[in-house]
């Protein structure tokens, strides 16, 4: 069966070397090529010192942002269940590369670094636009963000890259069916409400955290990875620059809007303070 | 300084951010000198302007179209993009929902404007409006200010301001008008589907008077058990933060935070949660809230009303020992 011409009915952009197909289902072999995006974040515990409009980054670990590791992870999932192939795209300093080689260990393909000492720096959109020049390089079906990083926290990086590359979007996605050349999502809302939402591809998705449990890179995952492409690519040789649209003027330890009372001792002694408070100040026990 | 508030509603019920959002943008006003339109967006919505109208703006406007029925990112965008063009705007406001989320920065984007999102506040310091966001999960607060001439597009957390705060229009009523607004259905590329909720959870945490709360501080899921015992010799709930249930460690139903409960007891105990915005939206209204945790610096202490700063790890066999007296 050729199949082949089958799937040109549908806009899908995908490998030409497409060849399998299952006479049962079609659509299963059909390949999902994605890209997805990471930041590298100072690590959770990190203890942040201020510098200006960012921190001191010279004394601090740092790590895959948490919601990008969702992402990745579904994108492997999905690379898994329809074939294709995993892109990771980051963006930043000579740094990041730790972060897009835990990525290829875990099982993504080949890597896209935008190398970048003054990311920090960038408004939301000047960050996107970057990031969006690198993906329309490339041949994709699928761009998949976390829901926001965990530095900056803007969250508009996803919605940004479909706007600029001019496709359909969803946010907060918690499950993805492909099917048919289009997807069916499961968007979270708010206060425990869900919505289904009919997406045709290629599209980009920001993903919540939680769509699923992320693995853990395989000692042979490392190995493979040592082998696998990691181009580098700058702002200027992907020709954008653009004016900022906002500025961080400093960032700061935000002022306190409620006195805390804190309560010391040894923890038997700081649990026996806490009683008391709570039983005779606060009377809530 | 011409302001444009972007309401929320949902087949007809109001998401009252937006009425906070009103009041930031009514004492921005106030602060520049400047006049508010207010506008509400879907299909059959008149009656929702009407009630806008009664609050001290300059004008409310009614975008409707048959397409706008169900909220989609694309038909919100074309159809916003419209409004702004026409109504020329400096500031464009937006309550920060996970509405907002999905569509405002690609809005901004289509005129090649940008947005400074979950705003936490405002300040006016001499011709320059400043505005107050979190960054680092809340670690740090920042300043920021727009570059270049608007419309400046921002979007302002829930709870950021009081709703109670809102005027009402000291005429009785502004103006209602609709805005006439052009969307094909071709244009719209996704397609809503239907709206539900999980299966019905088995505990209702936002009528528990007393809960414990645990978050990354826990650490392992084998260290659960610390903490149920505090909540069981206090006679509470336990509930967690956003990684604890992502974890598959709690049911998502015991999940505090924008994306899960919302709940006010008499006490929250909060033990190793760092306080990330996320999750205290969904706690803050608590009347008293207690907060365990080993960085002094974590940001739950900023809404703690009693801290105490160490290792919940020792702190927590203690604690299980004092509630088992203080209720023996």
């Amino acid at each position: 069966m050729e199949c082949g011409s089958l799937t040109a009915a549908f806009t899908l952009q995908k490998s030409p070397g497409l060849t399998a197909c299952p006479v049962t289902d079609i659509w299963k072999g059909t390949p999902v090529n994605i890209i997805v995006c990471i930041k590298q974040v100072p690590a959770k515990d990190a203890p942040l010192s201020i510098a200006g409009n960012w921190i001191k980054e010279s004394d601090i670990g740092f790590e895959m942002n948490e919601p990008d590791s969702y992402a990745l992870e579904e994108a492997l999932r999905l690379k898994e269940k329809h074939g294709g192939e995993v892109i990771v795209l980051s963006l930043g300093p000579e740094r990041v590369k730790q972060t897009i080689k835990e990525a290829l260990a875990k099982g993504a393909d080949r890597a896209i670094h935008i190398a970048d000492d003054n990311f920090s720096q960038l408004d939301p959109l000047g960050a996107a636009k970057v990031l969006a020049a690198a993906v329309a390089k490339e041949k994709i079906d699928l761009v998949l963000t976390g829901l926001q990083s965990d530095d900056h926290g803007f969250g508009q990086t996803g919605v940004l890259l479909a706007g600029l590359l001019n496709l359909p979007h969803a946010t907060i996605i918690m499950q993805i069916e492909v099917q048919d050349g289009k997807m069916k999502l499961k968007r979270e809302l708010e206060a425990g409400w869900f919505q289904s939402i009919e997406c045709p591809l290629p599209a980009v998705l920001s993903i919540q955290s939680g769509i699923n449990k992320v693995r853990y890179a395989t000692l042979k995952g490392i190995m493979v990875a040592k082998k696998k492409e990691i181009a580098t690519t700058t702002r200027e040789s992907l020709g954008v620059s653009s004016e900022p649209t906002q500025k961080i003027e400093k960032i700061y330890i935000p002022t306190k809007t409620k006195k805390t009372e804190f309560l010391t001792g040894t923890p038997k002694e700081a649990a026996a303070k806490l009683v008391e408070k709570l039983k005779f100040e606060a009377r809530v026990i | 300084m011409k302001i444009l508030v972007v309401t929320e509603q949902r087949q007809g019920k109001w998401n009252n951010t937006s009425f906070e959002t009103l009041v930031a943008a009514q004492q921005i006003a106030s602060a520049t000198s400047g006049s508010i339109r207010v506008a509400v967006v879907g299909k059959g919505v008149a009656g929702l302007a009407e009630e806008l109208a009664t609050k001290n703006v300059g004008e409310a406007l009614v975008v409707e179209h048959d397409l706008l029925e169900n909220y989609t990112p694309d038909g919100y965008c074309i159809v916003l993009k419209q409004v702004i063009e026409a109504a020329k705007p400096d500031l464009v406001l937006f309550p920060h929902t996970y509405q907002v989320r999905d569509f405002a920065p690609r809005l901004a984007a289509m005129l090649g404007k940008g947005m400074v999102g979950d705003c936490i506040g405002f300040r006016k310091e001499g011709d320059e409006l400043v505005f107050v966001r979190q960054m680092f999960q809340g670690k740090t607060a920042a300043d920021v200010t727009f570059v270049g001439a608007g419309p400046w597009f921002a979007s302002f957390q829930t709870g950021a301001f009081r709703a109670d705060l809102l005027e009402a229009n000291a005429s009785g009523k502004a103006p209602v008008n609709a805005v006439k607004v052009e969307l094909k259905a071709e244009d719209i590329r996704t397609r809503p589907l239907e709206l539900f909720k999980e299966a019905k959870a088995s505990v209702d945490l936002t009528q528990a008077p007393l809960i414990v709360a645990i978050g990354r501080g826990i650490k392992a899921p084998e260290n659960i058990a610390l903490a149920e015992a505090v909540a069981e010799a206090l006679g509470g709930e336990i509930a967690a933060s956003r990684p604890i249930c992502d974890e598959g460690w709690l049911p998502m139903e015991r999940q505090i935070g924008s994306s899960g409960q919302t709940v006010a007891p008499k006490l929250y105990l909060a033990l190793g949660i760092s306080g990330a915005i996320q999750h205290v939206v969904g706690m803050k209204g608590s009347r008293t809230i207690v907060a365990v945790n080993k960085d002094q610096n974590a940001p739950i202490f900023e809404i703690a009303d009693y801290g105490i700063v160490g290792d919940i790890f020792e702190i927590m066999p203690a604690l299980t020992e004092e509630f088992q007296k203080a209720k023996g």
